[in-house]
């Protein structure tokens, strides 16, 4: 049982990563990591609403028939991102004049429908629930990253504007890595986007295979013993 | 009737369709209600901060509630007053130049001499790095305006250097000072058609 959760967990956060496996949401996310701190809040709201999206599909699994499945998910998804929408533009409006634009972008971030079509509707609500956690959090770590070395190479940065998202108590993560730098304009247009989601991703896949080769010989000995 | 094979009727997929749109729709208005108030105070405090940047001082009246629509060049304007003893001190209204990126959305305040009080960017897409420097996070180019009129600099200086003004445009921007300079002068000659009604002084209205 222990076993199954932490492989939910390990597809979620690395093997299965929404942007650096399935390479799903791609819009989004080149769209708004232009700041570690937007693509933290772009994660967020989305994690919310993939949760809530995989547990309720779940929920319902045995109510939906498999020939009108897809527009059901997509109703309840973009109701889900609807009410995330108008929650944060009534009680989070810093972050909504951020964000606001990207919010309803989240409708269109396949990551969503895709979790909902190929786990939520074939497992159990807590599984969902904890696929829904973990692959949000996955999708946010990503956003963060990507974030993160986007803003350190183009403005020097790191974190800037976090207390908009975050409040007061959490400026403290806003750092200037390099003071009185010029800015690296390229890192923060649009280029810069897919140049950082190209080299993490090369990069995770060097990891991912020196791993297999390291675990192989260990399954081999294990295999003949 | 099992629920296996009550699923695959057609009256049953009609059935769930137009319950889940019924769900989702009731969830919405009422998330609309829930949160209509909040969202209407929040955009009211964003709009009366902007005009607060534009208006130095204090006004005795509430600025959202004296208002006035006024025919501009590209539309309505909606024309925000400040009065000092009853008579209008300043004006605040919206302004749109063309940048290099789409529309460049400005609020600019006039006092009722006609010199500018303030102009501030509001919405824009501009170039980071670039064309960005009209927001005064990035550059104290957009301060430059205050206390200018249609008179100083003279009606064909107002305009960036590079087209014979006497405005800074940014080193690899010009287009974008260029929108902003070119709505500010729009939004003085509006005031300057415009000025009775704008000061409430066309009919001895009070």
């Amino acid at each position: 049982m222990n076993e199954k959760y932490a492989r939910i967990t390990r597809d979620g956060l690395w093997n299965n990563n929404v942007v650096f496996a399935q390479m799903l949401a791609l819009c989004p996310t080149l769209a708004v990591t232009s700041t570690a701190t937007n693509g933290l809040g772009m994660g967020l709201a989305s994690t919310a609403v993939l949760l809530l999206s995989n547990i309720i599909v779940s929920s319902v699994r045995h109510l939906i028939s498999p020939e009108v499945r897809i527009p059901v998910y997509i109703v309840l998804i973009a109701t889900l991102v609807t009410l995330v929408d108008m929650s944060l533009n009534a009680w989070a409006h810093e972050l909504y004049k951020v964000l606001g634009l990207f919010i309803a972008l989240i409708v269109v971030n396949c990551a969503i429908l895709g979790r909902a079509e190929a786990f939520a509707s074939k497992n159990t609500v807590f599984d969902a629930a904890l696929d829904g956690l973990m692959m949000g959090a996955g999708f946010t770590l990503s956003l963060v990253v990507i974030g993160g070395v986007r803003e350190i190479l183009g403005s020097g940065t790191l974190f800037a504007n976090a207390h908009l998202l975050l409040g007061p108590a959490f400026a403290f993560l806003e750092t200037t890595i390099v003071p009185q730098y010029k800015g690296f304009l390229l890192m923060i247009l649009p280029p810069g986007g897919f140049m950082a989601v190209g080299f993490l991703l090369a990069a995770k896949r060097v990891l991912d295979r020196r791993n297999a080769a390291r675990a192989e010989p260990v399954a081999a000995e294990a295999a003949t013993s | 009737m099992k629920l296996e094979e009550l699923r695959t009727k057609l009256v049953y997929q009609g059935i769930l369709l137009g319950g889940v749109a019924l769900l989702t729709s009731a969830a919405l208005s009422f998330a609309s209600r829930a949160t209509e108030a909040d969202i209407k105070a929040a955009e009211a405090a964003d709009l009366k901060q902007s005009l607060t940047q534009v208006l130095p001082g204090e006004y005795e009246n509430d600025l959202l509630k004296d208002t006035v629509t006024l025919p501009g060049k590209e539309g309505d304007v909606l024309v925000y007053r400040g009065r000092r003893a009853g008579k209008v001190e300043a004006v605040v209204y919206r302004v749109t130049g063309r940048g290099y990126a789409g529309a460049i959305v400005c609020v600019m305040g006039v006092s009722r001499e006609g010199k500018i009080l303030g102009v501030r960017v509001i919405n824009h897409k501009e170039t980071p790095g670039l064309g960005d420097k009209i927001e005064p996070a990035k550059s104290d180019w957009i301060h430059s305006f205050a206390g200018k009129w249609l008179g100083e600099p003279a009606a064909d200086k107002w305009a960036v250097k590079k087209d014979g003004g006497v405005f800074d445009q940014f080193a690899g921007a010009t287009i974008t000072p260029r929108g902003v300079v070119g709505a500010v002068k729009g939004g003085l000659e509006f005031f300057e058609q415009n000025h009775a009604v704008l000061l409430d002084e066309a009919g001895g209205k009070s």
